[in-house]
């Protein structure tokens, strides 16, 4: 498995690197690096290997996001994505056998799987649904109005969140699949950010006509709680490490040519690159440290400990911690480089990983996040 | 809970005063899409529009209504997930007075 982090690595070195301007400029989705991660067959890296997957270790999904997130951040994000919905599809089909074989499809076919979480209307949080199945006989049909769908047109299937039926509550959601030839999007909207670019992920409505068994079977608030929010918030942070660690290198390059062009004077910017560079280990360990300790509560299948409040604590302040600190390493490694990185036509230049470091912020709001640890926090005794 | 479990307790003992207790609390608290009154002991609260906002609410107001303080490794979502279930908490830790 290391092999696969290693494979990731050199796709990401030899194309995702080589199109990631061309993706943010165009605000296209990353084929060529898709097409490669398919090849080398990543898109079914966290499936099962009884489906035909490598079962990788969360640690092991988070090291791919790492790897390709140093060259096209973009990339590293559709990927920790799709990751996230095969873990949250494989991790949840309670042994229903069509739900098994989609997985061998999606491992054969190298599948890629979107996720349609957000939804036009007032809450803004992703535990509340308005749209709802409606179930007729042994079909059902769905139509979701989402403000945001991340390369939505570019996937093989969707996975959508929604109210189990039209008179369940808002939080009595469940997780619909929707291969493709199941669905429409109409009405995409435009995707002209500031950064992640190429994640294309404008809004649009999905219609959703199906089979039962799409519908998985275990409730979406158990397959959030133990799957889909702890390995968000793990791969989410992989991709921002990636995002630090690349213009911490630059920085490093550049002092390292200060240095030598002065031997036996230690250049002033060294002494902020140490700075720069705990901060990157201190991201570095919390992320892995978090990832290492996620693979193994889910391993021993201990769900009171993924259920508990000091774990949601835990995972929610990974994110607020790797979000802030990713902006804050871009930053500082922007002001060491100097104008050599505030070039935009430079090769040390590390505006678009500004940019798309700004991002991590606001997917699910760091203030949504604060209010949520503010409440837990009140009921919560230990810390 | 051993009490009701064995049929010992008719209604207005101790056991069923708790679960009054609690639905009281729910009703000012859960933000229920439904009245409280008509759900079951053994109704899923977070299917009956329970968030984990509100649910947080009515952990606090629970601590405060019986004087109790819920150890962390009771702060799951199945130990609040019914009247039934949170019935069984408060009477643990009433206990242990």
């Amino acid at each position: 498995m290391a092999d696969f982090v290693s494979v990731v690595e050199q796709i990401g070195a030899e194309v995702a690197r080589a199109s990631a301007a061309d993706v943010d400029a165009g605000a296209r989705f990353p084929r060529e690096t898709f097409e490669a991660l398919r090849a080398a067959r990543a898109l079914s890296a966290a499936a099962p290997a009884a489906f035909g997957g490598a079962a990788a270790s969360v640690l092991e999904l988070s090291r791919m996001c790492t790897a390709l997130g140093q060259h096209c951040a973009s990339s590293a994000m559709v990927l920790a994505m799709h990751h996230i919905q095969v873990l949250s599809i494989a991790t949840h089909t309670a042994g229903r056998p069509e739900l098994g074989e989609y997985l061998g499809q999606l491992a054969r076919e190298q599948r890629l799987v979107a996720s349609v979480t957000s939804e036009v209307g007032p809450s803004g949080d992703m535990r509340r649904s308005v749209a709802a199945v409606q179930t007729a006989g042994q079909r059902f049909t769905l139509s979701k109005q989402a403000t945001t769908i991340s390369y939505g047109a570019h996937a093989d299937d969707l996975l959508i969140t929604a109210r189990r039926s039209p008179d369940a509550a808002p939080s009595d959601q469940v997780l619909v699949l929707a291969p493709r030839g199941t669905y429409r999007l109409v009405g995409a909207g435009a995707w002209d950010t500031l950064g992640m670019r190429g994640t294309c992920s404008p809004g649009a409505t999905v219609q959703v006509e199906g089979e039962g068994w799409l519908i998985l079977p275990d409730s979406f608030g158990d397959i959030a709680t133990f799957t889909m929010v702890p390995t968000s918030h793990i791969l989410w942070s992989s991709c921002w490490l990636g995002i630090a660690t690349d213009a911490v290198a630059k920085a490093q390059a550049l002092v390292r040519a200060k240095g030598r062009a002065t031997p036996g004077v230690v250049p002033r910017a060294a002494q902020r690159l140490c700075e720069l560079v705990r901060k990157l280990q201190s991201l570095r360990d919390e992320v892995q440290a978090i990832a290492r300790e996620y693979d193994e509560l889910r391993n021993a299948r201990d769900t009171d400990r993924l259920a508990s409040l000091s774990f949601a604590l835990r995972i929610n302040n990974l994110k607020l911690t790797a979000s802030t600190l990713v902006v804050e390493i871009v930053s500082e490694a922007l002001s060491i480089c100097g104008i050599a990185a505030y070039k935009n036509d430079s090769p040390w230049s590390l505006g678009r990983q500004l940019r798309d470091a700004h991002s991590a912020a606001l997917m699910i709001s760091n203030d949504r996040i604060y209010d949520t640890n503010a409440s837990l926090l009140l009921i919560h005794k230990g810390n | 809970m051993a009490y009701a479990e064995q049929g010992q307790v008719p209604t207005g003992t101790p056991v069923g005063d708790i679960r009054a207790r609690i639905r009281s609390v729910l009703k000012e608290h859960s933000q229920l899409s439904v009245d409280v009154s008509s759900l079951a002991d053994t109704a899923d609260l977070y299917e009956a529009g329970m968030t984990s906002r509100a649910s947080v609410s009515m952990m606090l107001a629970l601590e405060s209504e019986f004087e109790i303080e819920f150890p962390d490794t009771m702060l799951r979502r199945d130990v609040f997930e019914s009247v039934e279930a949170i019935g069984a908490a408060v009477e643990q830790l009433l206990a242990r007075h």
